[in-house]
């Protein structure tokens, strides 16, 4: 469980991050939605400690992350598979040795289960053919499955997704989102999702939660978001044309 | 009446903001020069790292980097260092018939200053800027944070290689270019100013020390550690995207060409005064 107690955080004289809390409980799809810059990376990146809160506290469980350092700190981290939005790859390895590099770098694997694990999950995100390419030469699709393949390599308890759709065609985008879905209904992994993109939201997650200037203004099941009383909520929601139920149970449809 | 006052107290404020903004560059240039060295310190502990096989394969491209890469400048700027030393100190040692004494001239001074000082300045305006610019580009692309995640620690991926590598080739690339400018200056000595060749290397070899070929070989490697230092925290602290990168590449080169000529005087003061 990933518990937010309080956090307060400011950068460059405004506050992004106002007394925030809130529980992300295991085995959940927790989706944080929200304007630009309204804070939803800055939350994700306080739970992996790539920031540190000003006050308040950040735990995963019993572990206290947001004071953790050193090799406490690459313990908690190592629950952790994180897909970031520009999939963050390292651009003078191939997809192979991207996705083959905590194992190498952590693990006491032979080179052997290194392919074979590697493989397998190139396979899941339907990557297995361009394990000799560069990041270079792959659609921004391409490189976000393989980050994501990356993130799952090492069967993390958590995974944390920033925007995860963004920039994606919708064809891909839905394969993604399935992904995501698979890995919680199948291996019970908890994942938070960072989006603008409510469709997707809807889709997957099992609990929404909206930041606006720097609170939390709801923080629901989907099917308590989408009728949702809350003003921010509502004009969210309309300007990604949602009303109500009627376009979200179609979303779901076609996506299950 | 109030126009004049402002006038007076803008005169006033104007040291009081300057001394603060003074001390603002201080405070931040201190607070930078700590977490590089904390960054060198936790690199230099990782260097028993440096067995296991990715760290020797990416310590090998960061030597091939520095090294063969930057070969073709080091030649030409080491031989026309000697070949400007030579005619400078020439022409002037003619005028009292000293001129077969520019072998002393040109050896001394390339194994004492010029030829750490010279590779220096090559390295950290092709090399240094080159791993900040790589570091910088990798942090706003959130590759670090990526490693970071990954419980990688950047310090030993990404800084002990390169530290390694600038440490243990620059030493070797200073005798590369202390050779060619003496060979330069040799060229010079025969050509234009009448001396052989063969007496140039006896005057050459006769007064050089040993001394001033280890202490050039120091700081060499001290310049080495200067410039994967700088060059490393600079890349690895980019923020704001593109400019910043070009920030990054900027103050490393500018840094580096002062640490260079104020730690190479020290080094002088200390082995020879």
């Amino acid at each position: 469980m990933i518990i937010f107690d309080k956090v307060t955080k400011r950068l460059g004289g405004k506050t992004v991050l106002n007394e925030v809390s809130f529980e992300v409980p295991r085995g959940e799809t927790f989706v944080i939605v929200g304007l630009s810059g309204a804070g939803k990376s800055v939350t994700l990146k306080h739970m992996v400690q790539l920031m540190r809160p000003d006050s308040g506290a950040v735990r995963i469980g019993e572990d206290v992350i947001s004071a953790a350092r050193g090799a406490e700190l690459e313990r908690m981290r190592r629950r952790f598979g994180v897909l970031f939005q520009g999939a963050a790859l390292l651009q003078w390895l191939s997809v192979f040795e991207n996705v083959a590099l905590p194992l190498r770098e952590l693990t006491k694997m032979t080179p052997e289960e290194i392919e074979k694990t590697v493989r397998e999950k190139l396979r899941l995100l339907n990557m297995e053919d361009s394990m000799e390419t560069f990041p270079s030469d792959l659609s921004g699709g391409m490189q976000k499955r393989v980050g994501l393949a990356r993130a799952i390599v090492m069967n993390p308890e958590i995974i944390l997704y920033d925007e995860p759709t963004s920039g994606l065609d919708p064809v891909t985008s839905r394969l993604i989102d399935k992904l995501i879905e698979n890995l919680r209904k199948e291996l019970g992994i908890t994942s938070v999702v960072v989006t603008h993109d409510l469709h997707s939201a809807l889709a997957i997650g099992t609990r929404i939660m909206m930041i606006d200037g720097g609170k939390i203004v709801e923080n629901a099941t989907p099917e308590e978001f989408i009728e949702s009383t809350n003003e921010t909520v509502q004009r969210f929601l309309e300007a990604q044309y949602i009303t109500r139920r009627g376009a979200w149970e179609k979303g779901m449809e076609q996506h299950v | 009446m109030i126009a004049p006052f402002k006038e007076i107290y803008r005169y006033i404020d104007l040291p009081i903001k300057s001394s603060r903004r003074l001390g603002r560059i201080i405070v931040l240039a201190c607070h930078d020069m700590g977490n590089a060295l904390i960054m060198l310190a936790s690199a230099t502990l990782y260097i028993r790292t440096l067995w296991k096989p990715r760290a020797r394969y990416e310590t090998a491209m960061q030597l091939y980097v520095t090294g063969i890469k930057s070969l073709g400048v080091i030649t030409v700027v080491a031989f026309f260092t000697g070949m400007i030393l030579a005619l400078q100190t020439g022409l002037e040692l003619r005028r009292f018939g000293q001129e077969v004494n520019i072998g002393t001239a040109v050896t001394v001074v390339m194994i004492r200053e010029m030829g750490p000082f010279m590779t220096g300045l090559i390295i950290a305006a092709s090399v240094g800027s080159a791993i900040a610019a790589q570091l910088g580009t990798m942090a706003v692309s959130e590759e670090i944070s990526a490693l970071e995640v990954m419980s990688i620690n950047p310090n030993r991926f990404l800084v002990m290689p390169r530290l390694v590598a600038l440490a243990v080739m620059m030493p070797i690339l200073t005798v590369y270019t202390n050779i060619l400018g003496i060979l330069g200056g040799g060229i010079v000595g025969s050509t234009q100013l009448g001396v052989s060749f063969q007496a140039y290397l006896d005057n050459a070899t006769r007064y050089a020390e040993n001394k001033d070929l280890y202490v050039g070989l120091f700081k060499a490697f001290i310049f080495g550690i200067i410039i994967s230092t700088v060059a490393c925290y600079q890349g690895l602290s980019t923020i704001e995207g593109a400019v910043g990168v070009g920030r990054a590449t900027r103050q490393t080169v500018i840094i580096s060409f002062l640490m260079i000529l104020i730690i190479g005087y020290m080094i002088t003061r200390l082995f020879y005064i």
